[in-house]
């Protein structure tokens, strides 16, 4: 696998190092692997943090500025960061009204986050409260998983979560606005290809050419199910089917729907999806409020793409519509 | 003023080749853990864990512990602050509970020892709210502890004991479905894969037995 890289060893911190560069109105601290707004910490502001293992860009880093994240730290690829590292973007990130963890459901992540929250906690006295992602519905919930894991969801989430702590809401009412954005939003994902994490070199799975891989996590875990290629018609279907089975629509609210792409996939086959998608969706009597279009929650270069649907309220839809200014998402000022 | 030394007693210097000798392992074995995590989870086992076990060595040699607690404790706190993913909580907070267990002394006798690694592995389960048969590295561990505790006073015996059942945990996650960790979002898929955190757990075992005995 051939890769736009130095040494396996140091991919993350010399792309933090590309982030600092390219964005100097974030901050980096390269020791602790975070990016932070460079205003940050902001009086008075519920303070929102995330992070996780590398290899998902944009997502954490890149949405880290006004109207969303206030730092997010890097693990290495692939894996959660490290407890000191969620202290360390705690302390920046708290203006004084607390601090929001928003933490994807993977067993590594959960751990390291929890093991921070109980160490600042106790060395800082500074609030904490965490929302644990869990929306990729391609996972049953039951007592024999780990639960369903956090994808495209997550976006959403700290874009809506960001614009209610920008209101100056405190942290419960911050905190609520995230569970409600979690409880709204489902997501499933499909992969054309595996990835190659660098410090492995090998691709994680072999996915033969004519086979794709229904409900793929954003890992290179394997997926539900393998079957063969199909036409992308009947892959938004797939896709589409068990998230609307999962989300209940009869109360007439707007959906906003969010096609993700996995790293490898060009926009030109997102769109073709999205089309496909939509048509679904409309078939299915859903109203399209607001859509997303593109890779802002990646694995590496795998090809494929994810969809999620939330359900969004009026305030959901205002919060989503609210000014951003990070390098992933910016629009409004 | 110095502890007298026990007959059979685990010294600081012992517990010292025992990390050494475990760091050594999963570097050899780092391909392999890793080989093993591509087919259930995400191909970083054996990477994290040799990365996390250098800056071990790199701490215990610019700090040189003078006590077991200390020694287990610096172990604890190097590999939750270096690994990430699960691995490091769970390896961290093993290391950290039997360092609190082992308590601020040069030497361990074998009911000591073994009340450490009892304590140590009840942190796994605390923080990885693991049962057995879920298919994760408690399986590797639960039958060691218990095969320690049955063999005996001796404590070379008592690890090759926990050596052995910790392999034979190991093997026996292979027809298991995963309840715990990524590996369970496979389902039945998981089914005929080896864990590869009961593979390092062996390892740890093994490495003890070794350099303990």
């Amino acid at each position: 696998m051939k890769k736009l890289i130095n040494d396996p060893a140091d991919v993350v911190s010399e792309a933090l190092l590309g982030i600092a560069a390219a964005h100097p109105d974030l901050g980096v601290d390269h020791q602790n692997k975070i990016v932070y707004r460079a205003d940050a910490p902001v009086r008075g502001k519920v303070g929102l943090i995330s992070g996780g293992g590398s290899g998902h860009e944009p997502l954490h880093g890149g949405f880290v500025g006004p109207g969303m994240l206030d730092a997010a730290c890097a693990g290495e690829v692939f894996t959660s960061p490290v407890p000191d590292q969620v202290v360390a973007a705690t302390r920046l990130a708290d203006g004084g009204a607390g601090v929001l963890h928003i933490v994807k459901n993977y067993t590594g992540d959960v751990m390291n986050f929890e093991m921070a929250a109980e160490l600042v906690t106790a060395d800082t006295g500074v609030e904490v409260a965490s929302v644990v992602v869990d929306d990729d519905v391609a996972v049953q919930d039951s007592l024999y998983t780990a639960g369903r894991r956090g994808v495209g969801t997550t976006v959403l989430l700290e874009k809506i979560t960001g614009a209610a702590a920008d209101e100056g809401r405190d942290l419960a009412a911050v905190a609520d606005v995230a569970r409600r954005v979690n409880a709204a939003g489902r997501s499933m994902g499909m992969a054309l290809t595996s990835c190659t994490v660098p410090a492995a070199g090998q691709p994680t799975f072999d996915l033969p050419e004519g086979e794709m891989e229904i409900g793929i996590g954003i890992h290179g875990e394997p997926g539900r199910r393998r079957v063969p290629l199909a036409p992308a018609r009947e892959v938004a279907e797939m896709l589409v089917e068990p998230v609307l089975s999962d989300l209940d629509f009869t109360g007439g609210d707007g959906a906003l729907v969010f096609l993700n792409g996995m790293g490898g996939t060009p926009m030109l086959e997102l769109y073709l999806m999205y089309n496909e998608v939509a048509k679904i969706l409309q078939k299915a009597g859903v109203t399209v409020v607001r859509s997303l279009v593109g890779p802002y929650i990646t694995s590496l270069e795998m090809a494929g793409c994810s969809v999620t649907v939330l359900k969004l309220d009026d305030e959901l839809l205002r919060l989503w519509d609210a000014p951003v200014s990070t390098p992933g998402l910016r629009w409004g000022r | 003023m110095s502890a007298v030394p026990t007959e059979g007693a685990v010294d600081v210097a012992a517990l010292r080749r025992w990390i050494d000798a475990f760091a050594g392992d999963v570097a050899e074995h780092q391909e392999e853990l890793t080989r093993l995590d591509s087919a259930i989870g995400d191909a970083d086992h054996g990477s994290n864990l040799a990365r996390g076990m250098k800056a071990v060595l790199a701490a215990l040699d610019s700090e040189r512990p003078a006590t077991a607690g200390a020694l287990l404790k610096r172990t604890g706190m190097t590999l939750v602050s270096t690994v990430g993913g699960a691995s490091g909580p769970l390896y961290g907070t093993f290391f950290l509970r039997m360092g609190t267990a082992a308590g601020e002394v040069e030497s361990l006798d074998t009911a000591a020892l073994g009340a450490a690694l009892r304590a140590g592995v009840g942190g796994i389960v605390a923080r990885g709210k693991s049962e057995l048969g879920d298919k994760t590295m408690y399986d590797a561990l639960a039958p060691a502890v218990d095969a320690y505790d049955a063999a005996g006073d001796e404590v070379g015996a008592a690890l090759r004991a926990a050596s052995d059942a910790a392999d034979r945990g190991r093997d026996a996650t292979i027809p298991l479905q995963a309840r715990k960790g990524r590996a369970s979002y496979l389902g039945e898929r998981s089914v005929g894969h080896q864990d590869p955190g009961a593979t390092s757990a062996a390892l740890l075992l093994g490495a003890a037995a070794r350099t303990l005995g």
